[in-house]
């Protein structure tokens, strides 16, 4: 089987797990306190690059639009097992997604023009902070290829992607020919933690880095704002196995026992 | 013109979530003079669906058909919606926040060089057209300004209520067959594995109760008091990210933003801390009974009712007390 080469694109977002706090402008998730991540899609997204790539003695490059801090994300990836690594550096929060979308496809156009051709790139369905919904398909068009959105597994064979996903009917399979595009939903593989040699490694790779093509012309936003705080209303029926007559109580009132 | 998609579930019924984004697209038009809300349907349109969303005030369904959409593609089906606009005039093009809402609706507002906002709840004017829609899971939200034509968008489930419209609209029904262009159709689905009769993964979305359970729980073989519940209570089983990471459950059971988004009449988590990441699945439930030995957890704080201890000792009291009253069997 020919080698496959994948581009795996990743943002670095907020680890959010409880409270969101908003930067001071309002533009932005401040993640300062919770710390960052990557979105759950693309971890998934990277260790299907991994595997694609290794499977077939290819190359799988990790790629992302972020500020000096997300190389630890593109550090991460290549811990894992992505051979190179490409850093467009940009505030995050001024990109759209048709702005994330354009410098991705610059960077696919690039790297062909120097003989590298990312047959298929991978995206995350949705980004854990934005849920834009929208970059990976922005981007097919940007490349004029076809695009598989929200597939959990990914496999190269003679010249095309077979992507599954779960669809409103069942389990959906595509058999798309390559060069393609497809977004990865979480679910399909379970992503690997990095081991010391692979942690070493990957600080030994140089990450390309590279300015943007064009301004960012932004994605509309006005501001981002935080829902009230609901003060809890919570019932407490009870402690322990003592609640359970309440509790079977509060189920014939909500009407959902049945003889 | 708004056009809103109204996706069918597999007996041919429009699924709430369409309704409720016909019902948000009556709200634009009564702020925008009664522009008209059309319809677009793919394949078969029976005389319930028509007459649906004839009570949901719909002039015109555009039934869309013909060799070219009969298997899905993203690209191809969004074509033919962007067919219809063209046809019809549209300056709003619009989906419930569904995985296939969102992905059609990025298409159609890629094709046309337009901004795409995803699970929009409400709106604050037309001129501009301003929206705000949920981000981080629903944690946080961001006002967007929508300034191009069409503007395209889906609405967050449950954001509005399905309600029929005052006036029944005439529901005129326009066929369409369109020509999709090969490259529209080269990412196309070519088979699908239909879920088995006793494959209860996808009775999660549509369950009526949902017993869910998270890292308390202790350990994959300790569900045996949670699917009882489930069971005596007929309902499916949810799960945390924490439970399908850890590899105790299968992914398709879980609950969350990165899971399955769920809106039961009753959700039971059990042993569930309630991050955001779990509570954008399941903040939709309309009655929450949490059973946490944490009383300070955000679970228990943002539930309807709770039962503070531990899980183990207050589900085989709870499951005892149903079989005693004669349920469950």
């Amino acid at each position: 089987m020919a080698p496959a080469d994948v581009l795996v694109c990743v943002k670095r977002v907020p680890d959010i797990t409880e409270e969101v706090a908003l930067t001071e402008d309002a533009q932005a998730v401040d993640g300062r306190r919770a710390g960052f991540t990557m979105s759950a899609h693309e971890e998934c997204a990277v260790e299907l690059a991994v595997q694609v790539s290794g499977a077939t003695g290819g190359q799988a490059t990790v790629l992302t639009i972020g500020d000096a801090d997300a190389v630890e994300q593109l550090r991460n990836a290549l811990a894992v097992g992505c051979t190179a690594a490409t850093h467009v550096v940009g505030e995050p929060f001024a990109f759209g997604p048709a702005d994330v979308a354009r410098e991705i496809a610059a960077v696919v156009r690039d790297h062909e023009a120097d003989g590298r051709q990312h047959e298929l790139v991978l995206l995350g369905n949705d980004a854990a902070d934005s849920g834009d919904f929208q970059v990976g398909i922005r981007l097919a068009y940007e490349l004029g290829r076809p695009v598989v959105n929200g597939a959990s597994t990914v496999e190269v064979e003679d010249g095309h992607v077979v992507a599954v996903g779960e669809g409103p009917g069942g389990q959906e399979t595509y058999r798309v020919p390559l060069p393609a595009v497809v977004t990865i939903r979480e679910g399909g593989v379970e992503p690997r933690y990095p081991s010391v040699p692979g942690r070493l490694k990957a600080k030994k790779i140089a990450i390309e880095e590279r300015q943007p093509v064009a301004e960012p012309k932004g994605g509309g936003r006005v501001k981002l704002v935080l829902p009230p705080p609901t003060p809890s209303a919570v019932q407490i029926l009870g402690e322990g196995p003592e609640a359970a007559p309440a509790v079977v109580d509060l189920l014939e009132k909500l009407g959902v026992l049945s003889k | 013109m708004i056009l809103t998609l109204v996706e069918t579930d597999l007996e041919g019924a429009a699924i709430e979530v369409s309704l409720e984004a016909v019902s948000f697209a009556r709200d634009i038009s009564a702020a925008g003079n009664g522009v008209p809300v059309d319809a677009v349907v793919f394949g078969d349109l029976s005389d319930d669906l028509r007459g649906e969303l004839a009570a949901y005030g719909v002039r015109t369904v555009h039934r869309v058909g013909g060799d070219d959409v009969a298997a899905y593609s993203g690209a191809g089906w969004a074509s033919a919606i962007q067919q219809v606009r063209d046809a019809a005039g549209s300056v709003v093009v619009m989906a419930a926040g569904t995985d296939r809402g969102n992905e059609l609706m990025a298409h159609v507002a890629a094709r046309s060089g337009a901004s795409f906002a995803a699970n929009v709840l409400s709106f604050s004017g037309l001129a501009p057209f301003v929206v705000t829609r949920q981000v981080v899971g629903g944690a946080a939200m961001e006002e967007m300004n929508l300034h191009q034509r069409p503007a395209v968008l889906t609405v967050a489930g449950h954001a509005v209520e399905a309600k029929p419209a005052d006036t029944e609209g005439p529901a005129d029904v326009v066929e369409h067959t369109p020509d999709i262009a090969p490259e529209d159709l080269v990412a196309r689905v070519v088979s699908v594995a239909e879920v088995e009769a006793d494959d209860e993964s996808g009775a999660l979305t549509s369950a009526k109760v949902v017993v869910g359970a998270g890292r308390g729980v202790g350990g994959p073989d300790k569900f045996d008091d949670v699917t009882e519940l489930a069971d005596l209570l007929h309902g499916a089983i949810g799960v945390s990210r924490v439970v399908t990471s850890a590899g105790w459950r299968p992914h398709h059971e879980q609950v969350g933003q990165t899971g399955s988004r769920i809106s039961p009449d009753l959700y039971v988590p059990c042993g569930i801390s309630g991050a955001i990441q779990h509570w954008a699945g399941c903040s939709s439930a309309k009655t929450i009974l949490a059973i946490n030995s944490d009383a300070e957890a955000p679970m228990v704080t943002r539930a309807t009712y709770a039962v503070i201890g531990d899980l183990h000792e207050i589900l085989p009291a709870v499951n005892e007390e149903i079989r005693r009253r004669g349920y469950g069997s």
